[in-house]
């Protein structure tokens, strides 16, 4: 029997074009924008060698409905409801940033009743966020249970919204130099009893998943982002925090008088999704703390802001009976709050983080620009640079751990 | 470095940084050619690590009419600066790019490009995001109507099959609002599109006349 013999040059040169014969071409695959682990409508377009990603190039757009441009065209008070559409995921807490936004345009401090009443509706929306942000980014690793139990803590934070504002979901709630109205009679025992309820089920919730093998290998490593890109792309929020920055615009800009709360800051120590994942629980935890010492220390006083005739309507009961209220009443409602000449730019810790407006006025009732900085457009910036080399199966946990909502991304 | 060092630092450097009228933040006007200086100054200098937003004001009537905006942030001393500067030409903006020094300024200015139609020069891949290649206008410029102008769809064999577009957007719903200029006999809110109502689509000829809100209303 003959034997071939083969050199070892040979084998190098035969390995090198199967190796170019079998390679196989990159795949180009698209996810979404109607996909369910994008959370909304973002579109990703992937490239794929094998089941690896080596580029991605993420397409947003998809609702965008042009706030900038209507807020151009209306009153600062007309335009509190597409405030509700931007993070529609806790949105009383757009509300009250545009409001303060509008305020500091105006250079006008509201009461502290109406500060602590805002405090409160921050914190329930940072709760609301979170619950479903953890919700879903334990649907995303195939953890279904944990969005049971948060959903269902959610469902009374609507209750509450819906006693307080009237309204499930889209709150309306703040004026600017006040609010709609007063909280009602019980109210604040309703949240406090709703929180009380709410605070072993984020332990369970803790238990559920944070040892979870299954979700341990899953997040653990997977989509880290560094200190230093965390800055450079602008991270804000959560996810920044989640990468060991400790910045968090309520202690480090306090506004809504956040300075005299006690409560903690958690930040993270790789950058990875499952930092992502406790931070957020952790701060649902001090929410719950800042919700409990803003109804003990409740103070009593006006929910609006009584000097600041030109900006904030007065109250029905005046408006009816007295000249003087009745034409208040119909210039800011016709015109809209008066505003001084000028600019601001007003950032505040929303739950998906720094959500900005910078209002450009010529004076008046109408902003004469007004740009919305959307925490979630920044975090979604970094997509491109931190899903390459990761396998397809990870960018749902990647996209969970981000938690962000395409109304505040497209705007 | 307090931010009485920095602005001293920043004003000895580049004497062509003046003082913006501001109501909050320290804010400057730069000349768009030293902006990148400036910028970069900013961030490894005086510790503005974080560009928190990149924006544009259109001026309309005005020359210089858009001005780009940098809102900076700092992460170790937790204070905010303004920098705005003039775009040059009127007609084809450009003002330059800073995407090589925050790569959080590559969206920005995507966005700023879309919605004015800025030119960034350098930047590495400047086309639109929130709307969709090759729409043609650029919609917060002043002179575009609210309601929007009709285009054709995006994909056009849908288009072909459809023969629909994208329509301006009926305002009869509002928003209700009065304007800000002219005799009180003109200042009832009202809606900035009376002609359409739902019966009545609203004919493409009829479109809103350009220019901004507050010239819209005739005396009719």
């Amino acid at each position: 029997m003959a034997v071939k013999e083969v050199s070892i040059g040979d084998i190098g040169s035969r390995a090198a074009q199967a190796d170019e014969e079998f390679g196989g071409d990159k795949m180009l695959i698209n996810m979404g924008p109607s996909h369910p682990a994008t959370h909304g409508v973002l579109r990703l377009k992937v490239e794929l060698d094998g089941e690896t990603v080596t580029k991605c190039d993420p397409v947003v757009g998809y609702l965008h409905r042009g706030d900038e441009k209507i807020a151009e065209n209306m009153t600062y008070n007309q335009f509190v409801p597409y405030t509700d559409r931007l993070d529609y995921i806790g949105p009383i807490h757009n509300n009250v940033t545009f409001a303060l936004a509008v305020e500091r345009l105006a250079n006008l401090e509201v009461p502290p009743r109406c500060q602590a009443i805002r405090v409160l509706c921050c914190e329930l929306a940072r709760l609301q966020s979170h619950l479903l942000g953890c919700g879903v980014y334990g649907m995303d690793t195939g953890a279904l249970t944990v969005f049971m139990y948060t959903f269902t803590q959610r469902e009374k934070l609507y209750t509450l919204m819906e006693q307080l504002t009237g309204a499930r979901f889209t709150t309306s709630y703040t004026r600017i130099g006040g609010l709609m109205r007063d909280v009602p009679d019980g109210w604040l025992g309703n949240v406090r009893k709703v929180i009380d309820e709410m605070e072993p089920v984020i332990d369970e919730i803790d238990k559920l998943l944070s040892r979870n093998r299954i979700f341990y290998d899953r997040t653990v490593g997977v989509g880290v982002i560094s200190k230093e890109d965390a800055v450079a792309y602008g991270l804000t929020g959560p996810n920044l925090r989640a990468s060991g920055v400790a910045l968090d615009l309520r202690k480090d800009k306090p506004y809504l008088g956040y300075g005299q709360y006690d409560f903690d800051v958690p930040i993270g120590t790789t950058g990875d999704s499952y930092d992502r994942w406790l931070v957020r629980l952790e701060e649902m935890r001090q929410s719950i703390g800042i919700i409990r010492q803003a109804i003990d220390k409740m103070p009593d006083g006006p929910f609006y802001a009584e000097d600041a005739k030109k900006i904030f309507a007065p109250p029905k009961s005046k408006i009816l009976t007295s000249m003087e209220e009745l034409i208040q009443n119909f210039m800011i409602v016709t015109e809209g709050p008066q505003m001084p000449v000028g600019e601001v730019y007003f950032e505040a810790e929303n739950p998906k983080g720094a959500l900005g407006f910078y209002i450009v006025s010529k004076g008046g009732g109408v902003p004469y620009r007004m740009k919305i900085r959307s925490p979630s457009f920044c975090n979604l910036s970094i997509l491109s640079k931190m899903v390459p080399g990761h396998m397809v199966a990870d960018i749902p946990v990647i996209l969970g751990s981000l938690d962000f909502v395409l109304g505040e991304c497209d705007r | 470095m307090s931010e009485t060092d920095f602005t001293t630092a920043l004003r000895e450097r580049f004497p062509g940084v003046t003082e913006r009228p501001s109501l909050d933040l320290a804010a400057y006007d730069c000349p768009h050619g030293e902006l990148q200086d400036i910028l970069r100054y900013l961030r490894d200098d005086a510790g503005f690590d974080m560009l928190m937003d990149v924006t544009a004001i259109d001026a309309y009537e005005e020359s210089p009419r858009f001005t780009v905006v940098y809102h900076l942030f700092s992460t170790a001393r937790r204070e905010y600066v303004r920098i705005a500067t003039p775009c040059e030409d009127d007609a084809e903006p450009r003002a330059p790019s800073v995407a090589d020094l925050w790569p959080a300024a590559d969206w920005h200015e995507r966005e700023t490009y879309d919605m004015f139609g800025i030119t960034f020069t350098g930047h590495p891949d400047l086309r639109r995001i929130l709307m969709w290649d090759g729409y043609p206008y650029f919609p917060l410029r002043k002179e575009f109507p609210l309601a929007g102008h009709e285009v054709d769809l995006p994909a056009p064999d849908v288009a072909e099959r459809t023969g629909a577009k994208v329509l301006p957007a009926p305002m009869m719903g509002g928003p209700f609002h009065s304007p800000q200029k002219g005799p009180m006999s003109r200042r009832e809110p009202r809606a900035d599109d009376e002609s359409w109502t739902e019966t009545r689509e609203k004919d493409a000829a009829q479109a809103l006349p350009d220019g901004p809100r507050d010239f819209k209303h005739s005396d009719t």
